[in-house]
């Protein structure tokens, strides 16, 4: 018990939560916009691997770190408009075509990171993200290594959540994209475009999705690994629930996990030697299921989420 | 006419799969009238609207719209947009609001720019905060639609229309679910509105509406303009005529002794978590060979009352006595079988699955029947052969007993519903707004059958916010208001109106 308050009272445990949750603040972000469209997008995994995989190869092949995250971003927004191709206009099912484009482009960044790189064991690395050092602000006790010494992809995170909140809840846009969600023909009597609204919101959600991925390539780590996102993605598609597709609540299951996680890494060093280290590594998703399993039972879903639309049929 | 047209529609015609929806439709429009469409659901008449407004993109066709110098434009069709902004607004016979918004980001929906740094939510309510009081449309603006009452969303629905500043309204049945005195009030201010320039295109089936309130009707009957006469000249008899081919009529109440009670309802108390989902000491009897009319404007506890006989919801205290047998077990499934039939207030989510076939639809409440299962194992064979033999018996049109539920029309469905709940003979028939949204031969057609029950010996309740309805099938008639019951002493429509607007009477 000691030993949980002196983790959670070392500075280096939050700094951790923070970092561990930036990909899935931009990820539970991502897939927050496309739910509230009424799209479910199970894209997300393998988008994450893509924005990883392309952003870093980016930077490799000589593009600077913001041209590597655009790079990424316009990779999670392509595979995005494959996904609201097949789920909008043609009305497949989402599930179905979410798995596919999860596979599809998956193996299409491995097949990449192979053709470019045929004989490698390991990756080359790059120069990632530094911390944004603020002079005073960083060397404040706890408060400084917590928040100023994160990196800039952390901070575009954050900044994310306010801005998703400002667009969903303050403009004319964020009420289109939540009408379309719970009734599209709202938003067809207005004269608005559904399968705009509903494909728009499907890229942008997905190029968010994408930026997670790089997060991981580009700041976490150094390099691509093959399998290195590591259900990340599928574990927003369970925030996004447990949030109520708020993007406040977001942060903080984001975060929440975060904080489980960078937990467990603490405890297996603290007790590892008397209890198995699987334990330690399902305990974030096994307290995520507790946390979701109460917060879904209040869960109001976007009514028209999964059910597509058809012009002229109602 | 002396006034100028406004809209022309020229040899509109549109088709779906087999079916001939509109055949060929000319139709004219003058400033400032009001012009009733009328005919039989599936008449073609809210396909024909689909179209004005862009919906629908017609076969063939096409509509011009006059401008204020008299010249004529050709509609782009197929574009809710261009209609939009030719002044053309609709309002659905089904909702067409997100339930999630409140009702003014529902009227603003569409109307403002999406990325306006602040979105002017005060000045959009001074605007609608006006045309609710010119037009006497009250709804409250800042709560979720879903939580309004379906009259409220009716207005809303209006008002969304109004908003955008329209020349040319279409109404897709407006009063289906507005009490008779707001009905009255609603075209008091379209024929303010018409007055300063407004046209108004409306749909209805209540013949009544139709002759007092509008300058010319034109019919419609299977896609096809049948006819066209002004108000003046038109009555009830002529217009039936031409809307159905031949009359129909509801076969007139025989007096009949009524038995023992078949349902007592004892101090029955529900407290929800707002007034509007509470009903307080409500005690009924509904005797056999009787028809109770229980009138309101909804969203005065109809519903609670509703769910709490069918055994959706639990009483906080008080009694349900089914022929004196006080029913405990609250099972919606038991209390069908214990013989309660129900008709439901939202036919398409809770009458029939709309994803299961018509006669799939048709067993739902009777999967014990030897006739359609053996040991637990369904006979298809004979579920469709049920089915027609049924739809035959209660006249269900639609595309087959193996098509999904939900591609029936409106009154279709509520013929399946009726077929389902008639052929199980129960001994209680609790009909929640039967004939709301249904045509006058599909009305018809439910009052009958509820005479006919009553005639067989079940006992009915009769929950409906038409007094004509109300005032012509009940033996006996209570007013519910603000989740409190009172019997009606004197049948007359002046009472019971005020007593619906809860001013004791």
């Amino acid at each position: 018990m000691a030993e949980i308050i002196q983790i959670l009272l070392s500075d280096s445990f939050w700094a951790a939560s923070l970092r561990i949750a930036t990909p899935l603040i931009f990820g539970v972000l991502g897939a927050l916009i496309c739910e509230k469209s009424g799209v479910l997008n199970l894209g997300i995994e393998g988008i994450f691997v893509a924005g990883a995989m392309s952003g870093w190869m980016a930077v490799w092949l000589g593009a600077g770190l913001w041209g590597g995250v655009i790079v990424a971003g316009l990779a999670g927004a392509f595979f995005g408009l494959i996904h609201a191709i097949l789920t909008v206009p043609l009305g497949l099912s989402q599930h179905v075509s979410g798995l596919g484009v999860t596979l599809f482009a998956t193996s299409v960044s491995y097949f990449f990171y192979r053709t470019a790189l045929p004989d490698v064991s390991s990756p080359p690395r790059i120069e990632p993200f530094r911390p944004l050092e603020i002079p005073i602000l960083s060397d404040l006790p706890f408060v400084g290594p917590v928040f100023f010494q994160q990196t800039a992809l952390t901070w575009l995170a954050l900044f994310m959540v306010g801005l998703v909140w400002y667009i969903m809840n303050r403009t004319g846009l964020g009420v289109a994209i939540k009408a379309v969600g719970d009734n599209p023909n709202s938003v067809d009597a207005q004269g608005l475009s559904v399968y705009g609204l509903r494909i728009g919101a499907i890229v942008v959600g997905s190029a968010l999705m994408a930026l997670g991925g790089a997060f991981l390539t580009m700041s976490a780590f150094d390099a691509f690994f093959f399998g290195m996102v590591n259900g990340r993605g599928w574990i927003c598609i369970a925030l996004v629930i447990f949030a109520s597709w708020k993007p406040g609540k977001a942060l903080f299951g984001a975060l929440l996990f975060g904080a489980f996680d960078a937990l467990q890494v603490r405890m297996q060093t603290e007790v590892g030697a008397k209890v198995p280290t699987q334990v330690f590594l399902a305990a974030p998703y096994v307290l995520s299921i507790v946390a979701l399993v109460i917060a879904a039972r209040r869960a109001e879903y976007p009514r028209a989420l999964l059910t597509p639309w058809f012009k002229g049929q109602r | 006419m002396t006034s100028p047209p406004v809209l022309h529609l020229n040899g509109l015609t549109k088709t779906f799969g087999s079916v001939q929806a509109a055949q060929s439709i000319s139709l004219e429009l003058f400033k400032g009238e009001v012009l009733a469409l009328l005919g039989e659901n599936g008449a073609g008449k809210t396909t024909l609207m689909n179209m004005l407004f862009g919906h629908y993109m017609p076969d063939s066709g096409t509509i011009d719209i006059f401008d204020t110098s008299g010249t004529a434009k050709p509609l782009q069709l197929g574009n809710p947009q261009a209609a939009i902004a030719a002044g053309i607004g609709m309002v659905h016979q089904h909702f067409t609001l997100a339930e999630n918004l409140d009702a003014l980001d529902n009227i603003m929906l569409g109307s403002e720019r999406f990325f306006d740094f602040r979105r002017n939510k005060t000045k959009a309510m001074q605007k609608v905060q006006k045309i609710m009081d010119d037009s006497g449309l009250a709804a409250p603006m800042n709560i979720p639609v879903g939580k309004l009452t379906v009259g409220e969303r009716q207005r809303v629905e209006i008002l969304k229309a109004l908003y955008q500043d329209v020349k040319i309204l279409v109404l897709d049945e407006p009063t289906a679910v507005l009490t008779p005195q707001e009905a009255d009030k609603l075209f008091e201010n379209i024929t303010t509105m018409t007055k300063n320039g407004l046209s108004v295109i409306f749909i209805s089936h209540k013949l009544r509406e139709v002759l007092a309130f509008s300058n010319r009707i034109a019919v419609l009957r299977h896609g096809r303009k049948v006819g066209e006469i002004s108000s003046k000249e038109a009555n009830e008899r002529k217009i039936a005529r031409l809307m159905v081919g031949e009359e129909t009529e509801i076969s007139s109440r025989k007096k009949m002794k009524s038995g023992e009670a078949v349902l007592e309802l004892d101090n029955l108390t529900i407290s929800g978590s707002s007034k509007r989902e509470s009903i307080s000491n409500v005690n009924l009897i509904v005797k056999k060979h009787e028809i109770l009319g229980i009138a309101g404007i909804s969203g005065n506890g109809q519903t609670v009352l509703a769910n709490a006989i069918s055994g959706l919801l639990k009483p906080s205290s008080g009694k349900i006595k089914l022929e004196s047998e006080i029913l405990i077990s609250n099972d919606p499934s038991n209390i069908i079988q214990a013989g309660v039939g129900r008709i439901p207030e939202d036919r398409h989510k809770d009458g029939i699955v709309g994803q299961m076939t018509v006669a799939e639809n048709m067993i739902l409440e009777d999967l014990s029947n030897k006739r359609i299962q053996s040991r637990g194992l369904l006979n298809r064979e004979a579920i469709i052969q049920h089915c027609e033999d049924l739809s035959v018996k209660y006249d269900v049109r639609g595309p087959g007993a193996n098509a999904s539920a939900r591609l029936l029309s409106g009154g279709n469905i509520q013929k399946l519903i009726l077929a389902r709940v008639f052929e199980a003979a129960p001994k209680l028939i609790l009909a929640n707004q039967p004939t709301r949204g249904l045509d006058m031969g599909a009305a018809a057609d439910v009052a009958n059958r509820l005479l006919e029950a009553r005639q067989r010996g079940s006992g009915v309740i009769l929950i409906s916010e038409d007094l004509d309805e109300i005032l012509s099938l009940s033996d006996r008639i209570m007013v519910i208001y603000d989740g409190e019951l009172k019997a009606v002493e004197t049948h007359d429509r002046e009472t019971i109106g005020l007593m619906m607007a809860g001013e004791a009477a």
